[in-house]
């Protein structure tokens, strides 16, 4: 079976790109890191890949709102694209500025009504960028398919703007994949168990088929045991809990 | 013209204006309830209505979260918006009235205040916008101007308003209230050529002397130029003096280091070349590739990937625009490895900053000084948000408080760079290859940076000096960054350097000393017109990368740039006649031979004398119980947690850090020093670590940079690195070095350099210093203390072996590495008592490599669980913080540590800050191997760890003399900075 092919979009202040690729390099997939403009350019093109991955990071500095501008600029120029894409069978991942991205562009959590995102991110409760650990449990219920055989995971966030916001009524259609928890599992810890504030926890969602899928925490910061804040205290393991997400995508990819 | 507000719903929370108000409050005022941020955007363009609501709907505005509404001023605006404002009361969340309604009718519970940055001040987001507006079609934005509405709940009266502008909301040399019927886009303005010459031929001294204040040179400097250009037969132009200028500064050349002192008997030709460089020189280690000759010193890592590392300061930026020097600090710095050899990929931050205490009293403040609570602020900001958005992990740092940094603030900014060995060594230009300037464009930003950074501050600094603060956007830095590591490996540049300090003048006539170089100043790409020739060839604007670049390249770079979106211009050509030639539409502006440019420099005679100074010794009697004391010392600013700092960090970008800077069993203790895998697939590690005691060098300066040295050694040991490949930089900030005492303190510190780095075999490999850190006003001087930050980094063959700081399990020993001896003078513990002493902590480097040495083996052979250095405050202090990180108890005997001379006082003993210490946890079964492989000298099991929360600490008596619950230790030390 041929490798899988995996697409990283690079913009401007885009950050996290290179230890993204590293991710998906250490499951044996191929890795292109492609500037936006180069697809916009029609010099490479998202329909030969399999999975599509926008990495964290500062896109346009984060200026006017986090990820706003690179939004526009998938929605208005690679829009249908992205949409033959998903209806191909296509993954996508969003770390952190991805999630937003992803949202402000209306990819997710897949709006029916023409483009007006239902669900947004704003500037943590704290007021301040953080950097820290959290615990996530997996909705179990939830069909996305980067989770599989996941029950928690404990993964650092690095951001300012990570508060999910949604209409009242969207909230009970989210297809929530992951909340942040307590070190006992309680959903519905505070800060700083839940870093931003976010609604109902909420750490990471999917549309309705489970292959898009965006988070703020960064599962590419922890693939490897040493990496776990704790490491010298209980000994490293050598996988992080964040490397089953990308093993999960590239082999559902494998069978497409 | 049109104006956009944007703003929350008034349902939703705003968490800008909630930090607002804790600020607010922390100024004393405390009856503002709430503070809402409203976004405001000048478009300069003709749309329709449908058109506006598009780019609200679409970009400014988000649709779940924010309304807005727009308004597009009749032609004459001025008269209109006086004598309406649109926005009153319908906009608002809660009423507001205007700030100009103070003869009217006034609400007195609600206020607003409008803030817009100066004309001339670049806003990074007015560049987004315009490209965004063009992505969603809209096309005849010409220009974009933001401001930010401050809505004020709460009783206040004008001098309350004046306060929170002045200290929270306006810096003044970058921003403005918004007087609303002032608002205009500015005209840019015009440039006339004309060729400006500076007669100095025909001066006599009185005369001469001005010229040489205006730009900054000393009389012998001076009389150097005057008989070039009398050799010449002609009179300099303006911009050769400024290139002189820059090229002979403090900042560009240390002159004082390269200057011939005579300390007593004692004639040093060149302090650098016969200390810190001598080092390096005679260890002749092979591992260093390019030391003291590039932009950073570069050393191997594994054979395959070298390192380069540099530490710069960004003190008088910061001093005069916190959050704006700060951030260019860090900008800047990151330039240096990418401008070293063929360019390295930044890969690690390190940040020290030395302030006054926060809580400083205002009515202290010297004037046209910002508080240091501002001050710190600012610069946290600045440093985060530029090195977080260029995604480098910021890994390491401290953080340091004394009074005598109220005007000249320090901030040290670091970084680590990998790039592959067979690129390390600094390029060669041929003849004909093309000067080729890349990344931002030319402005105004940052004119005469250089000779400020050389100059003292002065009352009037924070007024006259606003052009000397750059502007910084790290989006075209990352961008640059991105685009350059791209070039580099198509090997389509023979030569890289960045555009710091001395922008172009610098940058290429440096690079150009040994071939000549011919520059079109006409060709600098510009932000705006208006530049004369010689604000081009001086701006340091930011974000700017000088290359080298082989004729049959060019083509393929600019595309390669402009692919990305990065301005890559030829400016000119590098020739082989060895002068610096400068035109300006064709009209030659300057032509200096390169052998006066950078040896026509005289070497300045300095005298230096040295006398140390004597200060009470403490009289004050042992407290009976040390648990109070040692809260003191845990709560002190220099002691207590930089969590809050550290958070705001990105420590986790780029996915390779391996000990953080906050660890233990709730991720809050504080790392001894960092430990990241610069290459993700192998198991080879760089430890970062930092040196820096300024107390020490109030009593003499020689043991305050040998303790420096020992600290950041140290910290290397105390992670799990060892001596065996480890790099220094060294830092120096001082006061005024033309006083002789001054100059002397300066020698002494140098000189430790030589002698203590020497026998731990430790090179540096690059350095830097600031001097001339003094404040003047009201005919008082404030000098800072003297200052040495020692960087260090060690490489580590595998990163399995690290070791934490914290306690990790009950009933394991713990013992002491090292002697204690009497030697509190400059402690934290007599600095709670309102003491400096006399005793300053010694270092005796052949016994302590030894130390480190044998400590290396132990935990290379996993006998060691925890380890933790011993610094500011003693083993109290890293006792307690083993404790509170673990948390785990301990019970520790004082008549068990070994003394280096006896100390009848069990606080002495407690408190003393001797150097080369370590407190290490070992497992009861590994008792034998560890004291086989340590020896019986400088080795003493003083205690247990236990599951009590408790730390215990039995006296010499054997009484016990402290007994501190853990809650209440890591209560003390993380209070203070909890903001």
């Amino acid at each position: 079976m041929s490798k899988v092919r995996t697409l990283i979009i690079r913009a401007p202040g885009t950050n996290c790109d290179a230890e993204t690729a590293f991710a998906f390099q250490q499951t044996g997939a191929i890795v292109s890191s492609v500037h936006v403009n180069q697809l916009i350019r029609r010099e490479k093109r998202l329909s030969d890949y399999q999975i599509m991955v926008v990495p964290g990071g500062f896109t346009y500095g984060d200026d006017i709102a986090a990820g706003k501008v690179l939004a526009n600029e998938l929605r208005l120029k690679l829009g249908e694209d992205i949409q033959r894409f998903i209806e191909n069978g296509g993954l996508i991942l969003g770390i952190c500025n991805g999630f937003q991205v992803l949202t402000k562009a209306g990819i997710l959590p897949g709006s029916s009504n023409g483009g007006s995102p239902l669900l947004t991110m704003v500037a943590n409760d704290s007021g301040k960028f953080e950097c820290r650990w959290v615990h996530l449990l997996v909705n179990k219920e939830s069909p996305c398919v980067f989770t599989r055989g996941i029950d928690t995971m404990y993964l650092p966030v690095a951001h300012a703007e990570g508060k999910v916001v949604a209409d009242p009524e969207v909230l009970p259609q989210l297809n929530t994949v992951l909340y942040y928890t307590d070190e006992k599992g309680d959903n519905k810890a505070g800060y700083p168990y839940n870093p931003n504030g976010s609604v109902w926890n909420i750490a990471g969602i999917c549309d309705s088929t489970g292959r898009v899928f965006a988070l703020m925490p960064h599962p590419e910061r922890h693939l490897r045991g040493t990496q776990h804040p704790q490491w010298t205290r209980q000994g490293a393991k050598q996988y992080g809990d964040g490397f089953q997400i990308f093993l999960n995508a590239v082999n559902w990819a494998k069978s497409l | 013209m049109h104006r956009i507000e944007v703003y929350l719903k008034p349902h939703l929370p705003d968490a800008r204006g909630l930090g607002l108000v804790r600020d607010i409050h922390d100024l004393g005022i405390t009856t503002v309830s709430n503070v809402r941020v409203v976004d405001i955007y000048w478009l300069d363009a003709d749309l329709l209505p449908d058109i506006l609501d598009l780019i609200c709907r679409c970009l400014l505005a988000d649709p779940v979260t924010q309304d807005y509404q727009f308004f597009t001023p009749p032609t004459d605006v001025r008269r209109s918006l006086k004598e309406q404002s649109p926005f009153k009361n319908n906009l608002s969340p809660f009423p507001y009235q205007g700030e100009e309604d103070k003869g009217g009718e006034v609400n007195r519970q609600s206020h607003t205040i409008e803030v817009t940055y100066n004309a001339g001040v670049t806003d990074p987001v007015e560049d987004t916008i315009m490209k965004a507006a063009l992505d969603l079609g809209v096309e005849g934005v010409r220009a974009v101007k933001t401001a930010k509405r401050y809505l004020l709940q709460g009783q206040l009266d004008d001098e309350q308003l004046e306060t929170i502008c002045n200290r929270l909301l306006v810096n003044p040399i970058v921003q403005h209230v918004v007087k609303r019927e002032a608002f205009e886009f500015p005209e840019n303005p015009q440039y006339k050529f004309i060729l400006n010459q500076v007669d100095i031929l025909g001066l006599d001294n009185t005369e001469l002397l001005k010229v040489s204040q205006r730009f900054g040179f000393t009389g012998d400097e001076l009389q150097a130029i005057v008989a070039y250009f009398r050799q010449q037969e002609r009179n300099p132009t303006d911009v050769e003096l400024e290139t002189l200028a820059q090229t002979w500064s403090e900042h560009c050349v240390h002159k004082t280091f390269k200057a011939r002192i005579k300390l007593g008997e004692i004639a040093i030709d060149n302090l650098l070349k016969s200390t810190i460089m001598k080092v390096t020189e005679e260890l002749n280690k092979p591992w260093c590739l390019s030391v003291f000759v590039d932009n950073a010193g570069v050393i191997d890592f594994d054979g395959r990937w070298a390192l380069c590392f540099k530490v710069e300061t960004h003190n008088h930026p910061s001093a005069v625009e916190p959050y704006g020097g700060a951030a260019t600090g860090i900008g800047g710095v990151v330039r240096d490895p990418l401008g070293t050899g063929l360019g390295a990929k930044p890969i690690l931050n390190t940040d020290v900053f030395c302030f006054a205490p926060p809580n400083f009293p205002y009515e202290e403040l010297p004037k046209g000084v910002l508080h240091p609570r501002r001050i710190f602020k600012g610069v946290r900001a600045g440093v985060a948000d530029y090195a977080n958005r260029l995604g480098i992990p910021t890994l390491n740092g401290a953080i340091l408080f004394d009074e005598r940094y109220v005007a000249n603030p320090l901030v040290f900014c670091g970084t680590l760079g990998l790039l592959p060995k067979n690129l390390a060594q600094i390029g060669k230009q041929k003849p004909g290859d093309l000067v080729v300037l890349v990344g931002g464009r030319t402005g105004r930003d940052g004119i005469h940076g250089v000779t400020f950074a050389s100059a003292q501050l002065t009352e009037e600094s924070t007024t006259v000096s606003y052009s000397s603060v750059q502007i910084g956007n790290p989006i075209v830095e990352k961008r640059l960054i991105d685009i350059l590591l791209q070039a580099r490996d198509r090997g389509l540049y023979s030569r890289i350097t960045d555009c710091g300090g001395g922008g172009l003048s610098s940058a290429v006539g440096e690079m150009a000393a040994e071939t000549g170089v011919r520059v079109y100043l006409d060709r600098v790409p510009l932000k705006y017109a208006g530049l004369s020739y010689t604000e081009i060839w001086v701006s340091e604007s930011q974000e700017r990368m000088a290359l080298a670049v082989p004729p049959n390249c060019v083509d393929e770079l600019i595309n390669l740039f402009a692919s990305e979106g990065v301005e890559a211009t030829a400016i000119g050509e590098f020739t082989s006649d060895q002068r610096l030639q400068l035109l300006f539409h064709g009209n030659s502006v300057g032509d200096l031979s390169m052998q006066f440019l950078h040896g026509g420099r005289p070497q300045p005679d300095r005298e230096a004398v040295w006398e140390r100074l004597h200060y009470t010794e403490p009289d004050f009697g042992q407290p009976p119980d040390l648990a109070e004391a040692l809260l003191q010392i845990l709560g002190s600013w220099n002691v207590c947690s930089k969590e809050w700092v550290i958070r705001q960090y990105d420590h986790e970008v780029q996915g390779s850090s391996v000990l953080k800077p906050l660890v233990g069993k709730d991720n809050d203790g504080p790392g001894d020093a960092a430990i990241i895998r610069p290459v993700l697939d192998s198991e080879m590690g760089v430890i970062v670590s930092n040196g820096i005691n300024p107390k020490y060098g109030e009593i003499d300066p020689y043991w305050m940079a040998a303790s420096a040295i020992d600290e950041a050694l140290r910290q290397i040991i105390a992670v799990g690195g060892s001596l065996h490949k480890v790099a220094l930089l060294d830092n120096f900030c001082w006061g005024n070095t033309n006083h002789p005492d001054m100059l002397g303190a300066l020698v002494r510190a140098a000189q430790a350099c030589y002698d203590i780095a020497t026998i731990y075999e430790t090179p540096f490999i690059s350095g830097k210093d600031s001097l001339n850190n003094e404040f003047e006003f009201e005919g008082k001087t404030i000098s800072i203390p003297h200052t040495l930050l020692i960087s260090a980094i060690g490489i580590m063959e595998d990163v399995n072996q690290a070791v934490s700081m914290d306690f990790k399990k009950a009933d394991d020993l713990i013992y002491i590495v090292g002697t204690t001896q009497n030697e509190l003078g400059g402690s934290e513990y007599f600095k709670t008592r309102g003491f400096v002493g006399n005793s300053v902590p010694k270092v005796n480097p052949h016994h302590s490599q030894k130390l480190m040495s044998l400590l290396s083996v132990a935990t290379e052979k996993g006998l060691v669980r925890a380890c933790h250095d011993c610094s500011e405050g003693g083993i109290g202090v890293a006792l307690a913080e083993m404790a509170f990180a673990g948390g785990l108890g301990a019970t520790i005997y004082l008549k068990s540590i070994l003394l280096g001379e006896p100390i009848d006082r069990d606080d002495f003993i407690l408190f003393s800050e001797s150097n080369s210490r370590f407190l290490v946890e070992v497992a009861p079964e590994n008792k034998e191997d560890f004291e086989q492989i340590m020896g019986s000298t400088s080795l003493a099991a003083i205690g247990q760890v236990t599951d009590s929360e408790l730390l215990e600490v039995y006296g010499v008596d054997e009484r016990m003399v402290l007994g501190a619950p853990l809650g209440d230790l890591k209560e003390a030390w993380q209070r203070p900075l909890r903001w």
